[in-house]
């Protein structure tokens, strides 16, 4: 029991549970699911669904932030995707056929995967900050997808194309076996292959892992190219969402929100150690989050304002000051001063609890 | 880009180091140099191809439709210079337009609103400073938290947009005080002491030299006993006072608080900023660089326009141009670290 309490999941976990509590208690029917033609309906099924674009791009992000870097154009990639793969179905001559809309998909993926690549040249090779070096593109990309759509927001009807989003399988959307798909891939790649150790490695400290022999050019080089690849199928979701290429809309501020699930997550901004699990979590409780705001009738653009004081919130607890605070005041009440300070908060209030 | 912290103490390196020293001084010149020589051939070449390109009333619409971003800019680079960046001052632009839009409507008078408009953009400033210094959260994260909060309360003010009929408020941008083709309005006027004060501050002023300081070394800053924590929250409210008066401007400038306004906006005032010459590693940079990449954002929007261009190749053009700078700018600071 003390380790699951000591676990550095237990804050994202229990406030995932806090949210969805709060929902039931407000609304009864936030938990139930309906059958209609063997397909599963819900508040829940909808967060499955309504959160994969938002998960792919997390967990790219999550391995950017581990590297010690960030990345600000995966809203811009996920516009130059969706950009791509519509402009390909809208000119072609059978766009209801199952290859050519394989052929759209991968087309944009591949493009994506350029562009990500592109970051990882700025960032390994020659050398600028992350946050820069992604600017750029962020800056440049909605341009470059206006350009491809000739400055329209393309819109199809292609009935494969449409599955991906709106489509069923065994009853769930589809668009949540494109999460868990990403999810275990990526929790392969980084626990079952060196390259989460060598990621962490890099993040914790490049020069030592250089000394030591790690490739760190071309880790953080490909980690990019992996965020771009996720980001282009993220777009390719969103796009098939709302059947357009709405390049200005199109992922608009979800860097934002990847940055904030992995940070939720427990993953620290300052690089290494990383959660793919914490950010899982942290993408659950941003769009339930956002459900909540909805169903509780204050319009949605003014979720920002709970989102800021969620970065707040879960910045200060990071924060060492308020981790001596708290320590401080365990020591008044008499209990053994916290043997490590320099763990998450976590930690120090796991022990208490546990005393 | 350490220019603040170069200290020789060996006697016969004294003149050496005055050298490298000038040299160094000269070497963070280069950027703003840069900005400048672009500004220039890009008005020639404007000039060269449309016929009638740099016209009097060309570049005076130069500052007065650029106004918003210069005040913006100048206090950005303060924040840059000590090392950071402050994402908010976007939403907090269109928050604090927002905010004296309906306070004009229901009737509070503009002298009261005005000094409002500061304040606010100071409490998002110092909200934002106190997160970064005192309890170490990342520059990025911690004004990150400042725009989400900003956006989302221009909603809570407003859903719709609120239109402005204040007189002296829109007066700050209906004046045209000038002869000839050559026209300023009150805005420009105020862009332009606002960029003067903070050139003057930066230069001269012990708080000044501290966010240089910083941006050199925060460690060794604070070893020298520089008012480190000061300084680090005080910029921060710059840059937000700031905001409140590039919120001024554009409530002015579009006639209305919006809440969709500015966005993107902190994103154009770094790209030029740092297209002006300052890096972003602090330390480095010019309050007049500033002003000159306002000026080559400006020049780029209004060529665009003169070409009738897809409004896209903005945001590409002002990519590729912030591309370059940064790698001109990483060569010269690998540069300088041989040295």
């Amino acid at each position: 029991m003390t380790r699951f309490f000591r676990s550095r999941l237990i804050w994202p976990m229990g406030a995932l549970f806090a949210l969805v509590l709060l929902n039931t208690i407000s609304r009864p029917s936030f938990l139930s699911i309906t059958v209609k033609n063997g397909q599963l309906y819900g508040s829940i099924i909808d967060i499955l669904r309504d959160s994969a674009p938002l998960m792919l791009v997390a967990l790219g992000m999550t391995l950017v932030i581990a590297t010690r870097g960030i990345d600000l154009s995966v809203g811009a990639v996920m516009a130059i995707s969706g950009a791509v793969a519509l402009q390909i179905i809208s000119k072609s001559t059978s766009p209801n056929r199952i290859g050519t809309v394989l052929i759209a998909i991968g087309i944009g993926v591949f493009i994506t995967l350029l562009f990500g690549l592109w970051n990882g040249f700025l960032v390994a090779v020659v050398g600028i900050q992350p946050i820069i070096a992604t600017l750029v593109l962020m800056l440049g990309g909605r341009g470059i997808a206006l350009l491809i759509t000739g400055g329209f927001i393309t819109t199809i009807t292609s009935s494969p194309y449409a599955q991906m989003a709106q489509g069923h399988l065994l009853g769930l959307p589809l668009a949540f076996f494109f999460s868990v798909g990403a999810i275990a891939i990526i929790g392969l790649l980084v626990r079952r292959t060196a390259l989460g150790v060598l990621t962490e490695s890099v993040g914790i400290n490049p020069s030592a892992s250089r000394l030591a022999g790690v490739r760190s050019r071309g880790i953080i080089w490909s980690i990019y190219g992996i965020s771009g690849l996720l980001a282009g199928l993220a777009g390719i979701l969103y796009s098939s969402n709302i059947m357009a290429a709405d390049s200005n809309n199109a992922g608009f501020l979800i860097e934002l929100d990847a940055i904030l699930a992995v940070v939720l997550g427990g993953t620290s901004l300052r690089g290494g150690k990383f959660t793919l699990s914490g950010t899982v979590i942290g993408v659950f409780i941003i769009q339930t989050l956002t459900s909540t705001i909805t169903f509780l009738g204050v319009p949605p653009a003014v979720t920002p304002v709970f989102k800021a004081i969620v970065v707040i919130l879960v910045c200060l607890s990071q924060s060492s000051r308020v981790r001596q605070w708290l320590g401080r005041i365990r020591h008044l009440r008499g209990a053994k001063p916290p043997i490590r300070l320099s763990g998450l908060e976590t930690e120090v209030l796991a022990e208490r609890k546990s005393v | 880009m350490r220019n603040t912290n170069t200290v020789d103490v060996t006697p016969t390196g004294t003149i050496k180091s005055g050298m490298r020293r000038k040299m160094k001084a000269r070497l963070s010149w280069i950027p703003v140099l840069a900005a400048l020589a672009i500004l220039i051939l890009m008005l020639i070449g404007g000039q060269v191809h449309f016929g009638s390109f740099v016209t009097p009333g060309m570049l005076s619409s130069l500052l007065v439709d650029n106004a918003y971003l210069v005040v913006l800019a100048a206090g950005m680079t303060f924040v840059i210079l000590t090392g950071g960046i402050d994402l908010s001052v976007g939403s907090v632009m269109a928050f604090t337009g927002m905010l004296a839009a309906k306070l004009l409507s229901v009737g509070v008078p503009v002298a009261v609103v005005i000094p409002l408009m500061l304040v606010a953009g100071a409490l998002f400033g110092t909200m934002i400073g106190v997160l970064v210094h005192f309890f170490d959260v990342q520059p990025f994260i911690a004004s990150l938290a400042g725009m989400f909060l900003a956006r989302g309360l221009c909603f809570v003010v407003s859903l719709e947009a609120i239109q402005v009929k204040d007189p002296f408020v829109l007066g700050l941008e209906s004046a045209r005080l000038g002869s000839g083709d050559w026209y300023i309005t009150p805005t420009g006027i105020i862009a332009l002491i606002v960029i003067a004060i903070a050139a003057w501050v930066l230069a001269y002023t012990r708080f000044g030299r501290t966010v240089y300081a910083i941006g050199g070394n925060e460690q060794s800053a604070r070893l020298m006993g520089l008012a480190v924590a000061r300084s680090k929250i005080l910029v921060y409210v710059v840059s937000g006072v700031c905001a409140g008066i590039a919120g001024l401007i554009f409530t002015s400038y579009t006639a209305a608080g919006y809440s969709l306004n500015g966005i993107g906006t902190e994103l154009d005032t770094i790209a030029a900023v740092v297209i002006g010459g300052t890096l972003l590693t602090g330390g480095s940079g010019y309050m007049v660089g500033s002003l000159i990449g306002v000026f080559v954002y400006g020049v780029i929007k209004t060529a665009i326009t003169y070409l009738g261009a897809d409004a896209s190749w903005e945001r590409i053009s002002i990519g590729i141009l912030l591309l370059a700078f940064v790698v001109v700018q990483r060569f010269i600071v690998a540069r300088a670290n041989r040295n």
